[in-house]
């Protein structure tokens, strides 16, 4: 049974931020919802995860790519050709 | 262009060319695949504006054999949903019935074909988001092989399942649209050389062809099942031999798809927080709450709910449980499948277990929402091609035919849907 602090936690981790009358709708949800995962507590997961993947390696050879004005092309006001963030310290 | 539909979030076109095998064609892009110079919002507030400085791999080729470009097509917000009603920008309606919904995540491209604006388009399917809208709206749309087109400009929502598919009005376009866009794509590390040269021939005489018993259980409409049901006599009459098989473990196909795909969502939309693209930060905030503002005001309620379930299945003590458990689930249902593939050419069953929903009808309850995925998330699961083909009608409204081949088959199946196509 996941409770609405178990929700506003998650949103926290998640940096995306949640209003109130969405936190209640979502935890009712999200209470259905995994109710309905629980399926997967029905089997015993007895075979080890098959990897049927090969890596697909190529030469580190240098090729034309977009020009740093289009890379900052949809950022806002970018300086010295870097973008700007807010503070992280 | 009169798009009384909301088929389209933008009808910019970019001119073909006289020579190359899609010569003047007019092809709609779906809003979530990247087109240079063109605003691609994926439907989403938090891409209003954004212009991509490069084209898709597949926006690349359409050019390259003389395609139009032709507008860009809604859809629900990042591919997440079934209806398309889940776009920032407005629903698509269903031009086989306005009331109802086309379908998703594809639906402003299967509209902008049931609506007779355009002859092809591209959508993108995760977990059904070509073949769902294609059997609402009475048309084709094939899901390819994981890894026969590339994805390289296609924004990301659940990058283990997603696949771009051609969608058209009849099986011969959609396979010519399939030939240009599959092959290989250095850019894109999953991508196989497989191409296609589009030449699909009636062919189902001889094949084996398998009846999932899964597909025609609990859920699915008597009156869609009928139909299909009606439309595998056909494939009988026209010399393939129907066996009943079964996939056992496709009871945890829904919950191992939705449990994987809203954890690689919760990773891959980490990336809208307005410091590349998007709404600008408040820079003088500290940046877990100038990228929180961005998000909430950003991301409508649908990619709200997948972030915070991929991140709650993904935090400490639930990732056992629910993200590992459900990558053995997705091994099991595969392993189904390429048993039932070992006897049979192709799997047949309904594309979707009901006909289109009203307007509205499945937005209050996500968990209903998501149970219409059920026939055509475990070929995402499997990585396997699936075409849905129409075959009459239920109640008023188009059903779609699914046919399911074996990996990189999709030639197989798409000769068996022209077979069925031309003697319906």
């Amino acid at each position: 049974m996941v409770k609405e602090n178990d929700v506003l936690h998650i949103a926290e981790l998640a940096d995306i931020g949640i209003s109130s009358p969405e936190l209640g709708r979502f935890t009712e949800q999200f209470n259905a919802i995994l109710e309905y995962f629980d399926i997967l507590d029905t089997f015993e997961a007895s075979e080890p995860l098959m990897r049927p993947l090969v890596n697909v390696f190529r030469e580190d050879e240098v090729t034309p790519s977009i020009s740093q004005d289009d890379a900052l092309r949809n950022s806002h006001n970018p300086e010295d050709g870097y973008v700007r963030a807010p503070k992280v310290i | 262009m009169n798009d009384i539909y909301n088929a389209y979030l933008n009808t910019d076109e970019i001119p073909g060319s006289k020579t190359g095998s899609l010569a003047g064609v007019r092809v709609s892009i779906k809003d979530n695949i990247s087109t240079k110079d063109i605003e691609t919002t994926c439907a989403s507030k938090i891409l209003k504006g954004y212009i991509p400085p490069y084209d898709a791999h597949v926006v690349t080729l359409l050019k390259a054999q003389g395609a139009v470009i032709a507008g860009k097509t809604n859809m629900d917000e990042f591919g997440m949903g079934s209806t398309t009603e889940n776009s920032a920008f407005g629903p698509t309606l269903n031009p086989r019935d306005v009331t109802r919904a086309p379908g998703g995540s594809s639906g402003g491209s299967a509209a902008a074909i049931a609506g007779g604006l355009v002859s092809m388009a591209l959508g993108s399917d995760t977990g059904g988001s070509v073949r769902c809208p294609a059997a609402w709206c009475g048309i084709v749309g094939l899901k390819p092989s994981y890894g026969r087109v590339s994805r390289f400009g296609l924004i990301a929502y659940a990058n283990s399942f997603e696949q771009i598919g051609p969608m058209a009005a009849n099986v011969r376009d959609a396979a010519k649209l399939f030939s240009v866009i599959a092959g290989h794509d250095p850019k894109d590390s999953t991508s196989v050389n497989k191409p296609c040269d589009g030449n699909v021939v009636p062919e189902i005489s001889g094949k084996t062809i398998g009846i999932p018993k899964e597909y025609f259980g609990e859920g699915v409409d008597a009156g869609v099942a009928a139909q299909v049901r009606k439309a595998i006599g056909k494939l009988e009459e026209l010399g393939a031999k129907i066996v009943d098989v079964s996939l056992p473990s496709m009871k945890y196909a829904l919950p191992a798809y939705y449990v994987t795909c809203t954890c690689e969502a919760s990773s891959n939309l980490g990336r809208f927080d307005g410091v590349r693209f998007g709404p600008e930060p408040e820079m003088n905030l500290p940046w877990h709450d100038a990228y929180t503002k961005v998000r909430e005001a950003g991301f409508g309620g649908e990619v709200r709910r997948r972030i915070l379930l991929g991140t709650f299945a993904l935090s400490a003590g639930y990732y056992g449980k629910y993200y590992v458990k459900a990558q053995h689930a997705k091994q099991l249902i595969a392993k189904d499948f390429a048993a039932a593939l070992q006897t049979c050419d192709m799997l047949a069953g309904p594309t979707m277990p009901n006909i289109a929903p009203k307007i509205g009808e499945l937005t209050a309850d996500p968990l209903q929402m998501y149970l219409a995925d059920i026939l055509t998330v475990p070929v995402n699961i499997a990585g396997i091609p699936a075409i849905s083909v129409p075959c009459g009608t239920a109640h008023g409204m188009p059903v779609g035919l699914q046919l399911m081949g074996r990996m990189f088959g999709e030639e197989t199946i798409l000769n068996a849907a022209l077979a069925f196509e031309e003697a319906v």
